[in-house]
């Protein structure tokens, strides 16, 4: 354990100049950390912000020493405490690590081993480093699950990883990050893969561990009103450099590059909505199972109107990604119809015929996956035009070309494999091969969810734009409200595989809220520092008020 | 990671024609992947061409038995007095060759069944993957020897029963990879069009788990041509007067008593056309399978 007299607020705690790193690919060093300086005293959090690239985890690693492999620090000096990380070996930065500094990634599920037992993985730092016994750093362990108001604190240490949820997996994380009451520890987007109505009570517990050992902390994340409630001081770095940085009020309030202000700007993309009564896709009381005896669909009941987007919107685990799969016919219904233009699609996807599958086409959340990589951009849009509509040859590519046009892409993409376009590219890419097809109805599943913020609004402005060209019906899933209230013309609010409220948006994002829709709203961060605050006090009274 | 640098992108230009990019690559190949290759190549020109290489005919008993070296007979010659050189270059043709067509084969058996079962999973992956467990259980020598005594010793049994038993080993690689891929959105996208399924695995499935499969042949090719080696010195492999190095290996064993190097000719071309292919396919490996130099 540390003295307390090391723990003085206010102290510097990490010293970083000039940090300049790269990073190897094919045998080539290329800048990706290109000179920054920043420090960090005892008991403060940072917010590290910036879009996909430009180098918060690589900073964020290097202010623990550490460069990840094909990475290699280049210049600049790293000090923490008065160790100069950049020169100390590998034994001297193994004994900080852990102890005195520690990390909490992304995704907890793939951190924890799990063959064993969240108590071991919690305790394993302290007991190595021979800071505690092991029974003391049980009890430690059990009073840290308390604090981060796990379930069950003084049991739930026995569970293996798979037999908690992934919010309380980020907690029992941060509680092995906090168990040798480290100087420092560095939060690696945390919260990203985590549902909003699970992401505050993280969030909220993080903060208030934080602020009770007084930690020092680096939070990097892409989210603004996350980092908001999180941090007390904001850099805002873009291409390895800072842009620029300060305390958060000040930075929300004022912020004075015009890169943060375009980070900052509230989504200029609005939609006005629009009802219609002609139902190009009706969902009629579907059930559907895995198989078990648990309904992922129960009694669902779903129109789609033409030429509109109707988002369905949920927690993970909610049915929505299932109902796209009973629609498409990959999973067929066990219970219920499903109506297309007035008539029954057949349950099983081989029963369906060609046209039909045509009319309905799909785009996924990730085109990493979605693409053939093996493929280029020529056979991948090409391949709907050649099996629905038998063009071939020039012809092909004459309209390949017309379809990257459309997607505003350059018609010298065409041969192009996907691996050599950025995220936005990509799922422009898929957006164009569901085109290619002519359907009259597309499932855009989360289609925006793995895209920085000024990548999602361009994919955005698109599929709308398409939309009004072609006449097109989206059926919309995301988990992310502020989409939502961008594009959508009809809401869906899906809980635990049932349909909670389906209306236009204007009905569903004001009150008066069933009970889920209100819980569901109310967790989306909001971009004011104090939000969480209040939120969590308007919550505790309401428990006061209810008990 | 999804903060992970993403690769810039690269200003539009000029494709790289395929040989181009062969020259780029081998430009990065180490020391020891280009010895392999060029032993590689060098059994390759002595196989094709061996009848202009080699001084004497396959079979031709032009001396005495047990001649040493001399600079008519480079290496001597056998027990019969055949020119163990000469031999030694027909022994790469037929060798080589009965291995180079079992292992595709067994590839061909083995990787189709493998994706196959892979798309397919349910009852039909059951029963083959079981049935395929089954084979494994027994060792590959032994049962090779069981079914040779069974079906009779000749160059086709040789080839259909090593293929087979080898396409098991193939099966187990191209399910796992194949596994990985099966569940990926583009396979799903591409079912959703509507494809069939020659479509689906021969475009969708089969490039994307070439590398792995490529490298798993380069290996395959190794254990086939030790099996009939070894089975060759067992005297049920390919049989005289054939040439072939395993059964050379065998018909001078006695030799080595004497310290006549002989039988070590034959056991020196099997053991260097080895380790060039692993050389070979270890580079390989690495490059596929993205791993990185410690730096």
């Amino acid at each position: 354990m540390n003295s307390e007299k090391k723990r003085v607020k206010g102290e510097v705690l990490v010293e970083i100049k000039g940090l300049r790193i790269e990073g190897n690919s094919d045998g080539v060093w290329h800048p990706i950390v290109k000179g920054v300086d920043l420090t960090l005293r005892r008991g403060e959090v940072l917010g590290l912000i910036g879009e996909s690239g430009a180098g918060k985890s690589t900073l964020g690693l290097a202010a623990m020493g550490f460069a990840r492999p094909g990475c290699r620090i280049s210049e600049g000096s790293i000090v923490f405490d008065g160790i100069d990380l950049r020169n100390a070996s590998d034994a001297e930065k193994r004994a900080l690590w852990g102890s005195r500094i520690s990390y909490v990634a992304q995704s907890a599920a793939a951190a924890f081993n799990p063959a064993h037992k969240l108590i071991e993985q919690t305790t394993e730092t302290a007991v190595t480093h021979n800071i505690m016994s092991r029974e003391k750093a049980e009890a430690d362990a059990k009073d840290l699950f308390r604090r981060l108001q796990l379930p069950n604190p003084d049991t739930i240490g026995d569970r293996f990883p798979h037999q908690v949820s992934g919010g309380q997996l980020q907690r029992a994380m941060t509680a092995m990050a906090m168990s040798c009451r480290p100087d420092l520890i560095i939060f690696d987007e945390p919260t990203t893969a985590l549902d909003v109505t699970t992401q505050v009570e993280v969030l909220a517990a993080m903060r208030d561990l934080v602020e009770q050992f007084n930690t020092a902390a680096i939070y990097i994340t892409h989210d603004l009103a996350v980092v908001a409630q999180m941090a007390h001081r904001i850099m805002v770095l873009r291409h390895g450099k800072e842009v620029e940085q300060a305390p958060t009020r000040e930075m929300l309030k004022e912020p004075k590059e015009d890169y943060t202000k375009t980070l900052w700007a509230v989504r200029k993309l609005a939609k006005p909505e629009s009802i219609s009564d002609d139902i190009v896709l009706r969902v009629h009381e579907v059930d559907a199972t895995y198989g078990g005896p648990n309904k992922v669909l129960d009694n669902v009941t779903v129109q789609v109107p033409r030429g509109r987007t109707v988002a369905v919107v949920g927690e993970s685990g909610s049915g929505k990604s299932t109902l796209a799969r009973a629609i498409t016919g990959l999973l067929p219904p066990i219970k219920g119809e499903v109506y297309f233009n007035g008539k029954p699609l057949p349950h099983a996807l081989k029963d369906r015929d060609k046209d039909t599958l045509r009319r309905i086409q799909m785009i996924y959340q990730s085109a990493d996956t979605s693409l053939n990589p093996r493929q280029t951009i020529r056979d991948l849009i090409g391949r709907p035009l050649e099996f629905y509509h038998g063009v071939s040859g020039a012809e092909r590519d004459r309209q390949v070309g017309k379809l990257l046009e459309q997607i505003e892409l350059d018609g010298s993409y065409i041969d192009r494999l996907p691996g050599e376009l950025s995220g936005g590219q990509k799922q422009r890419i898929s957006i164009a091969r569901a085109l290619a097809a002519k359907p009259e109805f597309i499932i855009c599943d989360e289609v925006t969810s793995a895209l920085d913020q000024i990548v999602q609004e361009g994919i955005l402005s698109l599929l709308m734009r398409l939309q009004k060209d072609t006449n097109v019906s989206y059926l919309f899933i995301t988990h992310d409200i502020a989409t939502v209230r961008a594009i959508s013309d009809e809401i869906v609010v899906m809980h635990q595989g049932r349909v909670v409220q389906q209306g236009p948006k204007s009905k569903v994002l004001n009150p008066p809220f069933p009970a889920y829709t209100e819980l569901l709203l109310s967790s989306v961060p909001e971009m004011d520092p104090d939000w969480l605050t209040r939120l969590l006090a308007k919550r505790a009274e309401k428990a006061k008020a209810k008990a | 990671m999804n903060t992970a640098t993403p690769v810039e992108i690269r200003a539009i230009k000029a494709r790289r024609t395929v040989l181009e990019n062969v020259w780029r690559t081998l430009k990065t190949a180490p020391i020891s992947a280009w010895f392999g290759m060029i032993v590689i190549v060098i059994y390759a020109i002595a196989a094709l061409f061996a009848p202009w290489i080699a001084h004497y005919g396959e079979a031709e008993i032009i001396g005495k038995a047990y001649q040493p070296s001399s600079s008519e007979f480079w290496l001597g010659t056998d027990q019969v007095g055949r020119d163990l050189y000469s031999r030694l270059i027909y022994g790469a043709r037929n060798t080589i060759g009965i291995a180079l067509i079992t292992t595709l084969v067994s590839f061909f058996v083995g990787g189709s069944l493998g994706v196959a079962t892979a798309l397919k999973r349910g009852w039909f992956d059951q029963g083959v993957s079981r049935l395929v467990d089954c084979f494994l259980a027994i060792p590959v020598l032994i049962f090779a020897l069981m079914l040779l005594a069974v079906a009779g010793k000749s160059v086709i049994n040789l080839i259909i029963i090593l293929a087979l038993l080898d396409a098991t080993r193939v099966f187990r690689l191209a399910r796992a990879v194949a596994l990985n891929v099966v569940v990926m959105d583009f396979v799903e996208a591409a079912k959703l069009r509507g494809e069939r399924m020659t479509w689906i695995v021969f475009k969708e499935i089969v490039p994307n788990i070439l590398p792995p499969l490529i490298t798993e042949f380069g290996l395959r090719f190794c254990f086939v041509f030790l099996t009939i080696s070894a089975l060759s010195f067992l005297g049920v492999g390919i049989q005289p007067p054939t040439a072939d190095w395993g059964s050379m290996v065998a018909e001078n064993k006695t030799l080595i008593t004497y310290g006549n190097p002989t039988p070590l000719y034959p056991a020196a071309a099997i053991a260097l056309l080895t380790v060039a292919v692993n050389f070979v396919v270890d580079w390989f490996l690495h490059k596929t399978s993205g791993l990185r130099d410690e730096l």
